[in-house]
């Protein structure tokens, strides 16, 4: 079959994992690249997780889905309550004498005195971890079904999920859910017994994303090459003739989103510990959208695209924001505009457009990309 | 004169079928009957409702009233597009409806008979048995040089083909074939032609058709019928059919014709 791992790909790829899983962590250790880089990096990586997810969902399948801000969130939320039970005696109100019952600060704030009951399990950190993967995929499922099942397609698709979004959005605002409200989780202590600021620990968890994003690429990409594969891709050009091939693209979609919502999850609940908050303010509507732009600016319909294009965003993101804050919006916007306009395909097509500039003699007529095998079998 | 006996169940059956579209009668008291390995041709003017009696077969709209089955006991009325293509129903379209993205290769693997389940499409590989069986069809449809193309590269004659093919991988029961010679040259009309012929028996075809020269090529000493206004205007041979007054009134745009 065509569309098989070539040998290139495999060899840059092991090239990319290798400098982003060993390299940069040892030129941590030894003090080459400092704290603060390999936490930026870190954070880039979870986002890379992020940009995978909506691009399984937009690139490959056509699903713009507008909503993976909050399986990334509610992914960051369920590991972020274990953490918040492991700050244990470092919590202030503990310190003060008043918390006897280890209540994370914000509840006892709040007038509680015993630990409601959905939050005893995620004392455990394995079920903590269960939890980051089922809440957001039991989620996805239950949306998923009843959307799909209503053929719900195109920008309304886009819309709900989107409305999804901005319900859990206020739901999780409200001091009465017991999620830490507004101010979310923070002033992590420790994670699986470690101190959660020591650069050790905050390596640790740069390893276990770098790792995490080279496994998400694996498997995407195995998905890709699969019969799965190409359905995903005819239901994105062509759903109703897909309806027409046997296949019921309504089960297809909905396997789709929620591995592509267990990936953000997965994603989310690294980078919680790696940036030490999580708030509501995370499941905000430009948070999805900015997903989307790095999918496009990356290349879209690839699965290094996203990654690409999540790392050099925020790259440029953490730029912007430090010499130009107020127009950080406005440079998004632009680049968003620019890209779709001029680069199709994102960074990752920038090469086979340049090829195509400079290969087309001026003045000739624009020819079809047909590749030059093609062209010889249209001759015999 | 194959006009078998109604001994045998039918495949196919509509009775009182209507259909309108905001007003508008496209489909009117609508029977019609099929038996198993026939090659049915379908001729009416434009907006008969031939292809709306298509969709309403393969499960693109409902009917008003009525009902269509198959195989006696299966009301594809109450089923959607997948159940329907999982009776043994395949479907060609008007205009060419292919994957264009995918290569001509892949749109056929797309429509291979199998389990459409999302498991099996994650692990079954296409074995060698599958291979040659494309491999094979390929050939049939002339286009086993063009293999890798992508599918939108091809020309309109081979995206009708290569269509066609795909409703040989998926090796349905009944095949329902919409104006299969559009944009071809004569030599592929009448290669096409040869292609549903040779299908025939094994298979149950209905081919929908405009081109006299062609309907007369594969409809010769099989069953047409003739649609007018959403309903079966005669049924019989070309020549019965081409002679019927009222057949030329309505649908040569003549009065009358002497032979």
């Amino acid at each position: 079959m065509k569309r098989n791992i070539s040998k290139l790909e495999l060899a840059l790829a092991t090239i990319i994992a290798l400098v982003l899983v060993v390299g940069l962590p040892v030129l941590n250790a030894t003090d080459v690249v400092g704290n603060f880089t390999i936490n930026l990096w870190g954070k880039y990586l979870c986002y890379g997780l992020l940009a995978i997810s909506v691009d399984l969902l937009w690139g490959y399948t056509g699903l713009l889905s507008l909503g993976q801000a909050l399986f990334f969130s509610l992914g960051g939320y369920m590991l972020g309550m274990n953490l918040m039970l492991m700050i244990g005696k470092d919590g202030q109100y503990y310190k003060a004498g008043n918390n006897p019952n280890l209540l994370p600060d914000f509840m006892v704030f709040l007038g509680h005195t015993f630990l409601p009951s959905f939050w005893r399990p995620f004392n455990s950190f394995p079920i903590a971890v269960m939890m980051v993967v089922i809440v957001p995929g039991v989620l996805a499922l239950i949306f998923g079904f009843f959307a799909f099942r209503s053929r719900i397609k195109g920008v309304y698709f886009s819309i709900l999920t989107q409305a999804l979004t901005y319900a859990a959005y206020i739901f999780l605002l409200q001091n009465d859910v017991t999620m830490g409200g507004n101010n979310g989780f923070t002033d992590f202590k420790r994670i699986l017994g470690f101190d959660i600021r020591h650069p050790a620990t905050q390596r640790g968890l740069y390893i276990a994303t770098a790792l995490l994003l080279v496994a998400v690429y694996a498997f995407a990409r195995w998905l890709t090459t699969t019969k799965f594969g190409l359905v995903q891709r005819a239901i994105r050009d062509s759903e109703t003739r897909v309806l027409f091939s046997g296949y019921a693209a309504a089960n297809y979609k909905l396997f789709i989103f929620v591995v592509a919502s267990t990936v953000a999850a997965l994603g989310g609940a690294l980078y919680v510990p790696q940036v030490g908050i999580i708030n509501p303010s995370e499941l905000a509507t430009d948070k999805s959208l900015e997903a989307v732009v790095w999918c496009a600016v990356g290349g879209r319909g690839t699965i290094i695209g996203p990654i690409i294009g999540a790392i050099s965003v925020n790259a440029l993101k953490s730029w912007a924001t430090t010499k130009y804050p107020d127009y950080w919006l406005i440079i998004l916007g632009v680049l968003f505009i620019l890209i779709v306009l001029f680069m199709p395909k994102g960074i990752v097509g920038l090469p086979a457009q340049l090829r195509a500039l400079f290969k087309r003699k001026p003045g000739a007529p624009e020819l079809a990309p047909v590749p030059a095998a093609e062209a010889a079998n249209a001759k015999s | 004169m194959k006009i078998e006996s109604t001994q045998k169940p039918f495949l196919l059956t509509a009775e009182g079928v209507n259909k309108s579209f905001s007003g508008f009668k496209a489909i009117t008291d609508l029977n019609f009957y099929l038996d198993a390995g026939e090659l049915r041709t379908v001729i009416g003017p434009n907006g008969a409702g031939k292809t709306t009696f298509l969709d309403l077969i393969t499960g693109r709209t409902k009917p008003d009233t009525g009902k269509i089955e198959f195989e006696g006991s299966h009301d594809v009325t109450r089923m959607n597009e997948y159940q329907i293509y999982r009776l043994g129903i395949g479907r060609k379209f008007q205009t060419p409806t292919v994957y264009t993205d995918h290569s001509v290769w892949e749109n056929l693997l797309l429509s291979l008979e199998g389990s459409r389940g999302v498991w099996y499409s994650l692990f079954h590989r296409p074995d060698s048995a599958e291979r040659d069986r494309m491999d094979e069809i390929l050939k049939i449809i002339n286009l086993d040089t063009q293999r890798d193309w992508k599918a939108g590269a091809l020309a309109h004659g081979q995206k009708q083909w290569l269509e066609i093919g795909m409703l040989l991988a998926q090796n349905a029961k009944l095949l329902l074939v919409d104006e299969p010679a559009a944009g071809m040259t004569d030599v592929e009309t009448h290669k096409t032609g040869e292609l549903l012929l040779s299908l025939a028996g094994e298979h149950t075809i209905v081919v929908i058709e405009h081109d006299m020269v062609f309907v007369r090529q594969i409809a010769a000493g099989r069953k047409v019928t003739v649609l007018h206004q959403g309903s079966v205007l005669c049924e019989g041979s070309v020549d019965e059919v081409q002679n019927n007054e009222r057949v030329l009134d309505v649908y040569l745009g003549r009065k009358k014709r002497h032979t």
